[in-house]
């Protein structure tokens, strides 16, 4: 693989819980807790887990569209390697051209009262310096790049599908031509149908211009069919990060083994046999002690009740392949087949 | 057990006159649901699924209503009744819905009402239905939050939804669903707006009910892995048709409409180690809406295989393809025989 694009180091996010009539702070929901991650240059890397567990949170944090506590967001330039979480407003305009955002509902993410040309022209005429010819030829360009045409042009939104839509997000935020685009949940609203049609859209795309996706979902066969490796968070933090392929056959974190067997399998002479996880996510705002996991663990023993299990390679393991669980060597956990 | 089917529906049409002319989610849809088994529904949305459930139980969103076909209720014990005839809002509408047909609905929140304990709105269907003193319907509700699953269910019937996560709301929507041991039970995507952790919980759950209380399931969904874990028999809707209809295994094995056949390839689907960069057999275009009246099949714009001069004049009609199998597709000869013999007519 070739050189990281992005470091990640430690990037937390803590929301306050205010209460009571004087709006005192009496907690805080830790959205993300120290999330380590490498993305190199033109994979796709996906993060995946189930609601709440801070995947979006911390595709925001990255672009700086919330603002993480701390931690460090080292963006290897072309000029050279800044730090993110630390830019000033003007330095860090600067960088948001390089770096963009898809988001999930292409219905509210559009302003409905501009037109396709204004929305897809907005970023040119904040951050480029173009003549309004230039810019509308851009545009059309753009649109081409996503499916679409010239006769769009000057239609709103409302009379879109939804997989219209989202290809115009797409065109939005592939206009300054970044080098990093955050897809989040950028196909969970579309049908399966139009799902396919937006996920091969994505995948032209990088190959045409060598973008690198942050691909977040809590779909694991799309997840598959996408990414080049994949990360999984739990409450917060990344409890594996592997190659795809290594992680879905040989998953090394108990949830992860979990979370596999409970994807229905579009095949009714495959019964997947469910590995049963008691209960529900835990509350980010009162997290248990030691693993986040154990009180669902089917393998959970004494230790993991006291001591967080960091995130570590697995030894033995073909490959880079980090698990956050203390017994990650010693369970043989079962992936899809 | 009753030899025939406990609901056949035929002809059902709904429609509702608009600015833009006549809106038309359902076109005629047959379709029976066999005693005691789980039925399939899926589609894309717009195609009318959610329409059909909401016609079944006479619950059409105004200015919706019921324009033609029927829908027989019969369990063989009492008399059949046509459901599409009655009165949504008559005594003998509301005597069956809750009783002998339920629904749950996929987001929880919004199908409960945010101010009144879970425990008093199941009792309330109790009260209501099976005339019940409120001690009694306390006792029997707080049975059927057990029943479901869930944990301290004395303490929980004084929860408000908002006090319950995703996937305690909906084993309490089940509870109250069940809560007068309906014959059917029709479920609107319960799983969609759920984890997949808990989707797994929630449908096990339902997949023991179902068997313990030999109830009639229509389990409507996009999501074709649910479909192939929980039912026995499948219908695919395409702009408010049913474009193919036969047993899960079928299905699956065998998909014969070219609507369906695109449907599953189209799904990036776990542990199929599809090489990565390899394109996704993607359908082109997207449901037309439901105001599009189009000549010939409904799926001829976006089908591969759709033949000019044919699939774009001819209307065509539900048959058998192969045993126990029936689709909506004129590359069929079964099909196009009984489509030609309608025109001529």
């Amino acid at each position: 693989m070739s050189e990281p694009l992005l470091e990640i180091r430690g990037l937390s996010k803590r929301f306050p819980i205010h209460s009571g009539l004087s709006r005192r702070v009496t907690g805080e929901v830790r959205a993300i807790d120290g999330v380590d991650l490498t993305i190199m240059r033109g994979e796709t890397l996906g993060l995946v887990g189930e609601s709440g567990c801070g995947k979006s949170t911390t595709g925001r944090a990255i672009l700086r569209a919330i603002e993480p506590t701390e931690g460090e967001i080292l963006f290897h330039d072309r000029a050279g390697t800044v730090d993110v979480a630390k830019l000033g407003r003007d330095e860090l305009k600067r960088v948001r051209r390089r770096m963009q955002m898809v988001f999930q509902d292409p219905y509210a993410s559009l302003n409905p009262r501009m037109n396709v040309e204004a929305l897809i022209a907005e970023p040119l005429i904040c951050l480029e310096h173009l003549t309004h010819r230039q810019r509308r030829d851009r545009v059309v360009e753009l649109l081409e790049l996503v499916g679409l045409n010239a006769s769009y042009l000057l239609r709103y939104p409302h009379t879109f599908s939804g997989g219209q839509r989202q290809r115009i997000g797409i065109a939005r935020a592939l206009a300054l031509e970044p080098d990093f685009v955050v897809c989040d949940e950028a196909v969970s609203a579309l049908d399966v149908s139009v799902q396919a049609q937006v996920l091969n859209l994505l995948s032209d795309i990088q190959e045409r211009l060598g973008t690198t996706y942050l691909f977040i979902s809590h779909d694991l066969g799309v997840i598959e069919h996408q990414c080049d490796r994949v990360a999984v968070m739990y409450l917060g933090r990344i409890v594996e990060f592997a190659e795809t392929e290594a992680l879905l056959r040989t998953p090394k974190m108990p949830y992860v083994e979990a979370l596999l067997s409970a994807v229905p399998e579009p095949d009714p002479h495959v019964r997947r046999e469910r590995v049963a996880i008691r209960g529900e996510v835990a509350d980010p705002a009162n997290r248990p002690s030691g693993c986040p996991f154990h009180p669902r663990c089917p393998y959970a023993q004494e230790v993991c009740k006291s001591t967080v299990p960091a995130l570590r390679q697995v030894e033995g393991a073909s490959g880079a392949h980090l698990a956050a669980c203390h017994f990650a060597e010693a369970l043989s956990l079962r992936g899809v087949a | 057990m009753t030899p025939g089917p406990i609901i056949s529906i035929r002809g059902l049409e709904v429609g509702a006159l608009s600015r833009h002319g006549m809106l038309r989610p359902l076109r005629g849809i047959d379709l029976d649901l066999p005693h005691a088994a789980t039925t399939g529904l899926v589609g894309e949305s717009g195609c009318g699924k959610s329409m059909t459930a909401r016609a079944l139980l006479n619950i059409t969103p105004s200015p919706m209503r019921i324009t033609a076909g029927s829908i027989t209720l019969d369990d063989g014990k009492t008399p059949p009744v046509d459901l599409a005839a009655l009165d949504p809002d008559g005594a003998p509408m509301r005597a069956i819905r809750g009783r002998r047909l339920a629904m749950i609905f996929q987001e929880p929140m919004t199908a409960f009402s945010p101010v009144h304990t879970i425990g008093n709105q199941i009792a309330e269907m109790l009260l209501i239905h099976e005339k019940l003193d409120k001690r009694a319907a306390r006792e029997r509700s707080i049975e059927m939050l057990d029943l479901v699953g869930m944990p301290n269910a004395r303490q929980r019937f004084d929860a408000h939804p908002f006090n319950l996560s995703g996937g305690m709301r909906q084993r309490a929507m089940i509870a109250m669903a069940l809560a007068c041991k309906p014959e059917v039970l029709v479920a609107d995507e319960p799983t969609t707006a759920l984890d997949v952790t808990i989707q797994a919980q929630i449908l096990e759950l339902l997949q023991r009910l179902q068997q313990e209380l030999g109830m009639t399931v229509l389990l409507i969904t996009h999501d074709l892995g649910v479909v192939a874990r929980t039912t026995s028999r499948v219908a695919v809707m395409y702009l408010g048709q049913v474009v193919e209809e036969t047993t899960t295994e079928s299905l699956f094995d065998n998909p014969k409409h070219p609507y369906t056949q695109g449907l599953l390839g189209s799904v990036p689907r776990l542990g199929s180690r599809r090489g990565r960069r390899e394109r996704l057999p993607a359908m082109r275009g997207s449901v037309p809406p439901a105001l599009a009246e189009l000549p010939g099949c409904a799926f001829h714009p976006r089908c591969p295989k759709a033949v000019a001069g044919l699939c774009d004049v001819v209307k065509p009609r539900m048959a058998e393809v192969a045993p126990g199998h029936r689709a909506r597709c004129l590359l069929y000869p079964e099909v196009l025989a009984a489509s030609a013999a309608l025109e001529a007519a």
